[in-house]
């Protein structure tokens, strides 16, 4: 039986080898075409390869940020729902904290089902959660005690299938501990989030965890508006770690009424545009 | 006294028949409604009523407040009682009836201090011993406690002493609890005690599969469970689970009462062991496998609400509904985790196009600032003895007092701003006052909340 298994395997991994030569001999006269099945081929072979390292499939699938630089730079195109993810504010003050907060209700704002958010602080406010798309009738608050009773309700609420997400804010994550709240959140497909919080004054704690990514978001000038007022806030949000992919770095408009991130209008241009310059140079 | 006299002395005296059978029944059917106080209530031949609140204070506010509470409810119903609250079911039954206030609460391990100040007759004596006793001159349950115990033994028995020692907590004294006609209920007993918490789980999990077989009969679902362990010395152990929604699912219920297993007590040992649904609601038959309704009812989180809040307690889950109010901080309310939100979403949420923070400060705390009178944002702003210089600005946002809740707010005024710093952090402060009359504030600055 597993030899017959093993066979399968190796016959389809042939079709692929010899697949791929005839892809290149049939484009060779068009340049753009050859580069966009070979990119698909090799997009295929990454995930055969994802395949045969994680035999396990993760359930639930992945939600996109929407923001294509970010998208386009994330292995799996998205953050993956059934993992853990950490987010943490850049600085050790109560606004980074903050801006970490938007962020996560921000990527819960565009799931679809019930979370859980737990914390042990009491000093989330729901109505600003609300302005992030993160409506109240959706948010099942949970006030821990104390710090260490966050991760059993995390690793316990992880385990219904019924949610979509669950937050923990906690300073510490020791890596025993996120590698149980990893194996909830595979089985499950439930997405984990821990929104790292620092104590006043303490150090940052950069342990290792079990975390698919690390994210940290830190406040930026906004751009200046015509008239007086305030505009959409900027923020620097820095992948710090990512399984199976690279660290990044982006500026980006913050969380708008739907939770969706943007790229800087002038950014964004200026993108459209040195790429503009860079095709008339090899030109 | 005879009736004929009685009768002399107060004309148009009432006379009626004793019925002692009739008033037993009444008691018992008065302890029954203790109840809902605890879940153990025993009646106490002839006139009272005892009650084990052990872990049951909390429910109702303090033991103070309990104890007014049954007694206002009593005294609704036409009943004028007394009520005293003891470390034991003796000394209880002697401060209700000889304490000098109606409501008596006796502190934890004052037993023997109050007692001391009562008379003989408070302690449940049969009436030739309390006259005996007079006679010899013990007046007070203190020259008792004094006396050598021999004597006294020999002179009037066992049951004296036995009385006193039960009073002060040195002989165990069951109570014999009463139970409501319908309650849903399985028991079962063991020919030797178990004590192991293997075996607690085991028959935990035996009951509550018969338990669900009854509700199941009945259409019914349990909300609320007690578990009760009676121990070889006479003393129950009480575990207690709360649900949010009906139940009758065996493995769930398990689940909630064996989490709380460890606070049981084994002592020498268990001989039976008493699951019953107290508070039970309507739980018909309901399609489980089935996408579609899956999809039009969607997901059922009744199961994670009741484990975690049998955990940590049972304000601990909650979600958040808008309240009808400006005030920051009086804008949201606790609400049930499950059910309908729809009721006070009808107001509509929170406006969408005002900046509200993630994170609120409570209490707000006040700031140095640096602002021109009376409309102009600040400059700058102090805050944990580090300046923060304000680049962009909005506001004010004005928000008036609730002049139908105190004088104070009659004028009151707060004028919130929304400040980017340098750094590009975000606040959100206020002012009280709006910057021209004395009367709408005294126009010191406050943090509020933070934007990131």
């Amino acid at each position: 039986m597993r030899l017959r298994r093993l066979a399968k395997v190796f016959a389809s991994f042939f079709k692929k080898k010899r697949l791929l030569p005839c892809c290149l001999d049939a484009s060779r006269s068009r340049e753009q075409n050859t580069n966009m099945s070979q990119s698909a081929a090799l997009a295929a072979l990454r995930g055969r390869i994802r395949l045969l390292e994680r035999p396990v499939a993760r359930p639930g699938g992945v939600l996109p940020f929407g923001v294509s630089a970010l998208d386009a730079h994330l292995p799996e195109a998205g953050l993956a729902r059934g993992a853990l993810h950490e987010v943490a504010g850049g600085g050790a003050d109560e606004a980074t904290a903050a801006s970490a907060t938007l962020f996560t209700a921000g990527i819960l704002a565009r799931l679809e089902r019930p979370v859980l958010w737990c914390s042990a602080l009491g000093d989330l406010f729901a109505p600003g959660l609300a302005c992030a798309g993160l409506e109240p009738e959706r948010v099942l608050h949970v006030a821990a005690g104390h710090e260490r009773d966050v991760l059993p309700v995390m690793e316990e609420a992880l385990r219904h299938a019924g949610l979509a997400a669950v937050v923990g804010e906690m300073a510490r994550l020791p890596m025993v501990a996120s590698r149980r709240l990893v194996l909830a959140a595979e089985k499950s497909g439930v997405m984990a989030l821990v929104l790292r919080r620092r104590r006043e004054g303490a150090a940052a704690e950069g342990g290792l965890s079990a975390a698919a990514t690390r994210w940290s978001v830190t406040p930026l000038p906004s751009a200046p508006l015509a008239s007086p007022g305030i505009g959409r806030a900027r923020w620097q949000v820095a992948l710090q770690r990512c399984r199976g992919g690279e660290a990044g770095n982006w500026i980006l408009e913050a969380c708008d009424a739907q939770g969706c991130l943007a790229i800087p209008a002038e950014l964004a241009s200026r993108e459209v545009a040195s790429g503009a310059q860079r095709r008339a140079i090899s030109a | 006294m005879a009736v004929s006299q009685a009768q002399a002395l107060l004309p148009g005296l009432r006379v009626e028949e004793a019925e002692p059978a009739a008033d037993a029944a009444a008691l018992r059917r008065l302890a029954g409604w203790c109840l809902r106080f605890s879940p153990l209530a025993a009646p106490c031949p002839a006139d009272g009523v005892w009650i084990d609140i052990t872990g049951c204070a909390h429910l109702h506010g303090g033991e103070t407040e309990l104890l007014r509470a049954i007694v206002d409810t009593l005294a609704v119903a036409g009943i004028s009682a007394r009520a005293a609250l003891a470390d034991t079911p003796g000394c209880a039954h002697a401060v209700a009836r000889y304490g000098a206030a109606p409501l008596n609460v006796v502190p934890e391990g004052a037993t023997a201090a109050w007692l001391e100040q009562l008379p003989v007759a408070a302690l449940r004596l049969a009436h030739e011993a309390t006259d005996a006793l007079r006679r010899l001159g013990f007046e007070r349950i203190g020259q008792l406690m004094a006396a050598p115990r021999a004597p006294l033994t020999r002179r009037f028995g066992a049951t004296a002493l036995r009385r006193l020692d039960q009073a002060l907590g040195r002989a165990p004294e069951p109570l014999e609890p009463v139970l409501p006609p319908d309650l849903c209920r399985v028991r079962q007993g063991f020919p030797e005690p178990i004590a192991t918490p293997e075996d607690l789980a085991r028959v935990t999990a035996m009951l509550a599969e018969a338990l669900c077989e009854k509700l199941l009969h009945r259409d019914r679902g349990a909300m609320r469970l007690d578990l009760v362990f009676q121990r070889v010395d006479g003393v129950p152990q009480c575990v207690r689970v709360g649900t949010a929604a009906p139940s009758r699912d065996a493995a769930h219920l398990t689940r909630l009462l064996t989490a709380q297993i460890e606070t049981v007590d084994p002592g020498f040992g268990i001989e039976s062991v008493m699951l019953a649904a107290p508070l039970t609601a309507r739980l018909g038959a309901r399609q489980t496998i089935s996408d579609l309704a899956a999809d039009a009812t969607g997901p059922d989180l009744a199961a994670l609400v009741d484990t975690l809040s049998n955990r940590l307690g049972p304000d601990r889950v909650f979600r958040v509904a808008p309240v009808e109010s400006d005030i920051p901080e009086r804008s949201l309310r606790r609400a049930p985790a499950l059910g309908d939100l729809a009721a006070s979403l009808a107001w509509g949420a929170w406006p969408n196009s005002l900046p509200r923070p993630p994170r609120l400060l409570v209490p707000p705390r006040q700031v140095e600032v640096v602002a021109l009178l009376p409309d102009h944002p600040p400059v700058q702003f102090t805050w944990r003895r580090k300046p923060h210089r304000v680049r962009r600005a909005d506001g004010p946002e004005r928000i008036f007092g609730e002049w139908w809740r105190s004088e104070a707010e009659v004028f009151a005024v707060r004028d919130y701003f929304q400040l980017e710093d340098e750094a590009g952090q975000r606040f959100w402060l206020f002012r009280n006052g709006d910057g021209e009359h004395r009367a709408t504030g005294d126009l010191r600055w406050f943090l509020h909340g933070v934007f990131g």
